[in-house]
């Protein structure tokens, strides 16, 4: 079966790769790269523990096939600790305490991370909203809302006053 | 999972797309969003020997209005049908459509010409595009040809749809003044398929009066639903509660759905009254007030 060669920039660093039509986004990252924060959950596009960012958009990696991020930029959660100092959606989870047992957590600040890229100040609702494709079967929400919400306040100053 | 394996071809053209599909007809698949399509494949429900990916193709995705109709490109994604100006402040069925098509995420892929071109009478489009009376535009070898909606949908993941055309573009006739429509969906949860839906768009005359209505039925049968015994019903008629409920009645008579964990058969018949009633009240509503 039909090859490709594909070049994919994984959370800036370009990588190359050899791969069958059929292999997921979500093998490609884990399996072929290495990169094993990105989890499997569900398999069937219903729990969000494997979302990346698809050129800065969420998506579930488990319904995206490797050869179609062929040229494009993907994120994931190995990409948002920066100089060994945690994003802010990370400290979020942290303080928050966001998470449990941290399966979904991985998908669920990806797609925190690119709500808050275009809405700064997100009202709960919005933030319930924006997960509603991420399960997570311990929290109940409530510490993530809490995270993300705490994300928010500590990058607004930042996006002020990159505004300015 | 993992799909059975299949060549995956990435044409930068129209026309290329159009060759593919035209050398490998039966075996080949049109891979547009991919939200149906590839779980599919991968629960092995469906297999195809080759895969089309109009993703870089240009052009497919806009949405715009002009000389009276809605013209929404088939690669469109429903996230941006979903936080469209024009659609939000215009066409109010498909605003509240796009809302509750699965997950946010997937809605960040998922297309209007997929949700279409699938054939699935659980997905939420279909049902919405027979109350707005929708055209499809689909391209093959020979160019263009638009069919009516009421002719797209020929049974369980069957359509109109030629193996060799994509389906390119929907156009929607633009509503006149006092229009409104609404889409309310029962599911269990955010993603899951409609236990019923009901789909409303209307225009009430100058007096008050309904002059014209479209009420589709998702999930309730092998076909999206077209309900048109409460369609005539409602024309001329003041709108008032009796009206309503009649018509939502009516409606729910159409609706052959099958038992499942979502419900029995009874149930989700009930659910398609009460849904059409609902999104009846919100169509009127939007209505008098746009």
């Amino acid at each position: 079966m039909a090859q490709h060669e594909i070049r994919v920039k994984v959370n800036g660093t370009e990588h190359k790769a050899q791969v069958e039509s059929r292999l997921l986004l979500v093998h490609l990252l884990r399996e072929t790269l290495g990169m094993t924060g990105t989890h499997i959950g569900c398999d069937t596009t219903h729990c969000g523990a494997c979302t990346v960012l698809l050129d800065g958009v969420p998506v579930k990696s488990c319904t995206v096939l490797a050869v179609q991020a062929d040229g494009r930029a993907v994120s994931t959660v190995e990409g948002l600790e920066q100089d060994g100092k945690l994003h802010a959606i990370q400290e979020g989870f942290w303080q928050e305490h966001g998470l449990q047992c941290g399966f979904c957590t991985p998908g669920m600040m990806l797609t925190s991370a690119a709500l808050l890229a275009h809405n700064p100040d997100p009202s709960d609702g919005e933030i319930r909203q924006a997960i509603s494709g991420n399960l997570c079967r311990c929290t109940g929400y409530v510490n993530i809302i809490k995270s993300v919400q705490y994300a928010a306040a500590k990058l607004r100053p930042a996006a002020e006053s990159a505004a300015e | 999972m993992i799909p059975a394996p299949f060549d995956y071809h990435s044409p930068r053209t129209l026309e290329d797309a159009l060759a593919l599909l035209q050398s490998h007809r039966d075996e080949a698949k049109v891979l547009s969003g991919g939200q149906s399509l590839l779980p599919l494949l991968k629960l092995r429900l469906g297999a195809a020997g080759h895969l089309v990916d109009i993703g870089r193709i240009p052009g497919l995705e806009y949405i715009e209005e002009e000389d009276g109709v809605l013209k929404i490109g088939g690669r469109t994604r429903e996230s941006a049908l979903e936080h469209s100006e024009l659609i939000q402040s215009r066409y109010p069925l498909l605003a509240e459509t796009a809302a509750v098509i699965a997950d946010p995420l997937v809605r960040n892929l998922a297309t209007v010409g997929g949700n279409l071109a699938h054939g699935d009478p659980a997905n939420d489009h279909p049902a919405t595009m027979l109350a707005l009376r929708a055209e499809v535009v689909a391209t093959g070898p020979n160019g263009a040809r638009t069919i009516p909606i009421d002719r797209f949908f020929l049974g369980l993941f069957t359509t109109a749809l030629e193996p060799d055309e994509i389906l390119t573009e929907i156009r929607i006739p633009a509503p006149p003044a006092r229009s409104g429509g609404s889409y309310v969906k029962l599911e269990r949860k955010v993603g899951d398929f409609a236990t019923a839906a009901s789909a409303v768009q209307l225009t009430l005359g100058a007096g008050g009066e309904v002059a014209s209505a479209g009420i589709g039925l998702t999930n309730a049968g092998p076909t999206p639903l077209r309900a048109s015994d409460a369609e005539q019903y409602l024309i001329g008629k003041q709108p008032g509660a009796d009206v309503i409920a009649e018509a939502a009645r009516l409606a729910s008579t159409i609706a052959m759905p099958s038992a499942d964990r979502r419900g029995a058969i009874e149930y989700k018949r009930q659910m398609a009254r009460v849904l059409t009633a609902r999104a009846l009240q919100r169509a009127i509503q939007w209505a008098r007030e746009h």
